[in-house]
């Protein structure tokens, strides 16, 4: 089969590969009929995320329909339609049982990598490193999905695949993140980061009952789709200090929750951004986090800070200071798929949200090294790369 | 998972079968203390924990050591019983071959010797108390002297069964390092670990997740051999029979 390799930083190419095949009793096998590139696959792609080796599939947003079962999957069978969420769960262990499903005990076969850096091991997840397990991704035509007999999210015939696709991560991922902002009626949220996830992030907010959201990026095409959404929008290359902009627009209060939908690889033309980037380079520190230092200092007192975007190690000059004084809850975490995908799967088929809103471009599978590197640096106005590991790349074009 | 852990290299004195005594006596003695919950239980536990301690000094000069502890969301009776099946322990440990259960407290052990040649010992339970703990340890005549005990106690808040293991390695004649090393592998304190993991993998998800056999692209050469030489971590053959079934 085709699928996408990483080889190294900035370097991923599609090649010719075995195809998956049961290995474990719960184990299926699916013909993906739709992937996507996501933005945290941009940290694989940059080289931040330790522990990949040559050769590793990547991808962890996909869809499509079983081919095999294994004899321990029992709700499953070949020619089901499925979406797979990126955090595998064994659905047994303590974690998931209390729902902290991106939590479980059972799912990392290289826990002790994880535990290393962390203490724990989080789940394992699709195509993410092997200190998240290892398992191959879902950017090819065939992928192996361990456990699924509680993960997989079964799709009636009716629903294309481009609005069901995103319940793979980035729709649960922002509505997450929204929920975990304890939002009560009329709050105002702001949300760092207008990519996929900040956008599903805005509309989750007002399903949740936000009375304002504020989106905050500097790249015109995504405030614009942020409007679309019914956020108010800040340009952070367009104001001094995005801290005291919240503030202004806010009564001087800040905003009752913070979300920082950006991560590690944050953007920033200040000092200590730049101090940031160099330690970065020098491998001296796995983050930048200028996101969320700003929401430490600009969320109201006794506020919620939610952060869905990735961070990787030690992070430095945290205000933790202003932190503790203000009372800030934080929440954050790979998102506990399993909790969101039927309802949000409800949430479409009642017409309520179409998350294929953000698709800026559809690729077949082998255009997808240009497309990370398109995607990367946001040219032709690029939002969200959607590829068809079965389209030749002429047929597409045409 | 928490553990424990702890790794006695000291200077063998002749006191082999005094250790055995002291460990599994002071381990029973320190399991009964615990389950008590009361003054007297924590004295004996205390007990119990010194002759353990002391057992240890009695090691011998290349005698290993190991404790884990970690819990499982399973109910006591179940981990208990599934552990009782001496049968059932090459499952999860990858240094085992074949565990023959041979009377109610006697079994036949076969582990992983140097070079592809196979190190075996009788073994018989000293002591036990069912969902509490089992004691076990090697007859004269073992290619290695072993001792080993389990105890079981249900976690708090229905979080199902903590379980402590204590394995003790001795040498019972020439070799004894290599006969660790070709059983556990560079780091046989990591190999327990994850032996163990793989029981709490078992106990709860019903398999052992792995990667092993799925697709990738070209890996380089260099890491190919490096892992082909020195696994990180070695399946055990239950698992190998499996897959290559």
């Amino acid at each position: 089969m085709k699928a996408l390799c990483w080889f190294g930083k900035e370097d991923v190419r599609v090649e010719d590969v075995p195809d998956p095949k049961i290995i474990n009793p719960r184990d299926i096998v699916v013909r993906i009929t739709r992937t996507a590139i996501c933005g945290s696959d941009l940290h694989l792609y940059d080289g931040y995320i330790p522990t990949l080796a040559q050769g590793d599939i990547l991808g962890h947003e996909f869809m499509g329909e079983v081919v095999e079962a294994g004899p321990g999957v029992q709700n499953l069978r070949a020619g089901d339609r499925v979406v797979v969420p990126f955090t595998i769960a064994c659905g047994r262990c303590w974690f998931c049982e209390q729902k902290l499903w991106s939590l479980c005990d059972n799912s990392n076969p290289n826990a002790y990598m994880a535990e290393a850096l962390y203490g724990e091991s989080p789940s394992g997840l699709f195509g993410y490193s092997h200190m998240m397990g290892g398992y191959a991704g879902g950017q090819a035509q065939y992928v192996r999905v361990p456990f699924a007999d509680v993960g997989p999210l079964k799709i009636p015939e009716d629903i294309p695949d481009e609005k069901v696709l995103f319940l793979s991560d980035i729709f649960p991922t922002g509505y997450m993140a929204a929920e975990n902002c304890n939002i009560h009626q009329g709050d105002v949220v702001a949300i760092w980061g207008c990519g996929p996830v900040g956008q599903f992030a805005i509309r989750s907010a007002y399903m949740l009952g936000a009375g304002r959201v504020i989106a905050i990026d500097g790249i015109p095409e995504r405030l614009q789709m942020a409007r679309e959404g019914k956020a108010e929008v800040l340009d952070f290359n367009r104001v001094d200090d995005v801290v005291q902009a919240l503030k202004d627009l806010t009564g001087g209060r800040g905003p009752d929750a913070c979300i920082d939908a950006v991560g590690m690889e944050a953007h920033a033309a200040t000092f200590p951004g730049l101090v940031d980037l160099a330690k970065q380079r020098l491998k001296l520190a796995f983050d930048r986090p200028t996101v969320l230092r700003q929401c430490i200092q600009a969320c109201r007192k006794g506020g919620t800070v939610s952060i869905p975007g990735v961070y990787g190690g030690m992070l430095d000059k945290i205000p933790f200071g202003a932190a503790f004084s203000k009372g800030l809850e934080f929440r954050m975490g790979q998102t506990h798929m399993m909790r969101y995908m039927q309802p949000l799967l409800e949430r479409i088929q009642k017409g309520e949200i179409d998350p294929s809103f953000v698709i800026t471009h559809r690729l077949p599978l082998d255009a997808a090294p240009d497309a990370y590197k398109v995607f990367r640096d946001k040219q032709q106005h690029c939002i969200k790369v959607v590829l068809d590991p079965w389209a030749r790349a002429a047929e597409m074009a045409a | 998972m928490e553990r424990n852990r702890n790794q006695h290299a000291r200077r063998h004195r002749g006191r082999w079968p005094l250790r055995v005594a002291a460990i599994a006596g002071g381990g029973a003695l320190a399991g009964w203390g615990v389950s008590r919950r009361d003054k007297l239980g924590i004295a004996l536990a205390s007990a119990g924990g010194f002759l353990v301690f002391s057992g240890l000094r009695l090691g011998g000069p290349r005698g290993i050591h190991y404790e884990v502890s970690l819990t499982i969301n399973r109910p006591v009776e179940e981990v208990y019983r599934y552990w009782r099946n001496f049968q059932n322990l090459p499952l999860f440990m990858s240094h085992l071959l074949e565990v023959r259960v041979t009377g109610d407290r006697s079994s036949e052990w076969k582990a992983r010797g140097p070079l592809g040649t196979t190190v075996s010992w009788q073994a018989e339970i000293t002591d036990e108390k069912p969902n509490q703990w089992i004691v076990w340890r090697s007859l004269p005549g073992a290619d290695l002297d072993n001792v080993g005990s389990v105890q079981f106690r249900p976690a708090p808040g229905n979080r199902g069964t903590e379980i402590m293991v204590a394995l003790d390695y001795q040498p019972a004649g020439g070799g004894f390092g290599r006969i660790v090393a070709a059983m556990f592998g560079r780091d046989p304190e990591r190999t327990i670990r994850e032996d163990l993991r793989n029981f709490k993998h078992i106990m709860e998800a019903g398999e052992i997740p792995t990667t092993k056999g799925q697709s990738s692209g070209q890996r380089s050469t260099v890491v190919s051999l490096l892992e082909a030489a020195m696994p990180e971590y070695r399946s055990t053959a239950a698992q190998d029979a499996l897959r290559s079934a």
